[in-house]
């Protein structure tokens, strides 16, 4: 099995299994902080619930910073030997003519995607471990602020509009990957039937999930 | 017709080759674009200059020899052709063409156009085939009952000329269009099965010798295919190699 994920076939299958992952994660982090909109009291529980409890902490947690060094690490892999069987390029090439945009620019999409990860642990995840695991501060308030202060740092970071308009390119860039990683993650791992199947609903994730993330970060900078 | 060409001229694998233009007139739309070429040629022979070295066989659109990278498209603009079957209709008098051989470090170049693609001849050596034992007693294939749909399928997967499209096509020059239909010809019928896993296995492992790129599911490669070779083919290599590492 070790050699099946050094060939070519095997780092496609895993790049695929790591989407697989990181799109079922959006999910959930899009349906989580769509709850700040609606009421701060249950978006800062579940907050709460997910930044403090064991199981998401300290195994779901590290399975996802895996699966997001391991998707961008093993992107940046294959880019570089895909460049290699390049060879020496072509003076005219109409890329155009026959793929998509998007399909042929994953790694830009990617990459901006990245800038915007490291953008995201400044803003969120670094002040989170800090408060956590450096000053051991688990419970959830800050002095000024009654109840749990999630939603208030939330709002609170999106009252700049460079970090606003700095989150809706990103999450664009993020509608492009996925616009192709969705339905290229089942062609990967060999679902061919389900691609096609799934073809309508890999167009209205790519779109609906960046449109939500979209929506949440302008309806705070607006309303804050 | 009065065209302009653009051809990569390269005198041989070692030199260094530029693009160098020509001008060609009196072309009819009727003529292949091969025969285009073979215009040129003669008259570049009757100047005394060396003719642009090409690959084509049969002319047929069946032998996959013909391999020309035109106005950045393989086998030019048109679908489901080989450049042997694409006609001077589908350019316009006055026209640029730019003329490139296939790019790929798998494919290196001999002369002006013509490619090595030994490297697919190797892939179909390390298991693209089955060991039948033909000293007579060897069982009529149409005795061996198939379900219609498998040998469609499989029918479908080996109408594959090897003519390297996809390669050429591809952003990261992958052969795994090619590489699945061999497979799957193999994989979808009763007679390949019983060397399944280890062709699949030991044709990936030559692929990814030669140096092919890794398939990132553009689709591009079955636009530009000849013989509308569909990218289940990759979908069921995937699989097989799958089954077969387990």
């Amino acid at each position: 099995m070790s050699g099946f994920f050094k060939s070519s076939i095997g780092r496609k299958v895993s790049m695929a299994l790591s989407a697989f992952f990181l799109m079922i994660f959006l999910l959930q982090h899009l349906a989580i902080n769509t709850l700040s909109v609606f009421s701060p009291e249950l978006f800062n529980e579940v907050s709460h619930f997910m930044g403090t409890n064991p199981l998401v902490q300290f195994a779901l947690q590290p399975v996802l910073i895996f699966a997001v060094v391991f998707h961008f690490v093993m992107g940046f892999i294959l880019e570089l030997k895909n460049k290699k069987a390049n060879g020496a390029g072509y003076a005219k090439n109409n890329g155009a003519a026959n793929s998509t945009w998007f399909s042929r620019n994953m790694i830009w999409s990617g990459l901006t995607i990245l800038a915007f990860i490291a953008l995201h642990f400044i803003d969120f995840w670094f002040p989170e471990i800090n408060t956590k695991f450096i000053q051991g501060d688990w419970s959830g308030t800050v002095q000024g602020v009654e109840g749990y202060r999630y939603h208030e740092e939330l709002v609170h970071k999106f009252v700049n509009p460079a970090r606003v308009i700095a989150y809706v390119v990103a999450f664009v860039f993020l509608g492009l990957h996925l616009a192709h990683g969705f339905t290229s993650a089942f062609q990967s791992v060999g679902a061919a039937s389900l691609r096609k199947k799934l073809e309508k609903v890999g167009v209205a994730y790519s779109i609906l999930i960046p449109l939500g993330f979209i929506f949440i970060a302008l309806y705070h900078h607006f309303n804050h | 017709m009065n065209l302009t060409l653009k051809i990569w001229r390269q005198k041989d694998a070692s030199s260094k080759g530029q693009m160098v233009d020509y001008k060609i007139s009196d072309i009819s739309e009727h003529m292949s674009f091969l025969e285009m070429m073979d215009v040129l040629n003669e008259e570049l022979i009757s100047k005394g200059e060396e003719p642009v070295a090409f690959d084509h066989d049969c002319r047929e659109g069946i032998c996959g020899m013909c391999s020309m990278y035109i106005n950045g498209e393989a086998h030019g603009p048109d679908r489901g052709v080989t450049t042997c079957q694409l006609h001077m209709r589908m350019f316009k008098d006055g026209d640029t063409i730019t003329i490139e051989p296939w790019r790929a470090a798998a494919f290196p170049v001999i002369k002006d156009l013509a490619v090595d693609r030994s490297a697919f001849d190797r892939i179909q050596h390390a298991g693209g085939y089955i060991s039948v034992n033909t000293s007579g007693n060897t069982q009529d294939a149409n005795a061996i009952p198939i379900a219609k749909e498998a040998a469609d399928t499989a029918m479908d997967a080996a109408t594959c000329i090897g003519c390297g499209a996809c390669v050429a096509t591809c952003k990261n020059s992958s052969a795994m269009l090619f590489v699945g239909a061999k497979v799957s010809q193999y994989a979808l019928l009763p007679q390949g099965q019983v060397e399944a896993a280890d062709r699949v296995k030991n044709m990936v492992a030559q692929m990814d010798l030669e140096g092919f790129g890794n398939c990132t599911n553009t689709g591009a490669c079955e636009v530009e295919c000849p013989k509308g070779i569909s990218l289940d083919n990759i979908a069921r290599m995937n699989r097989e190699l799958m089954k077969a590492s387990i």
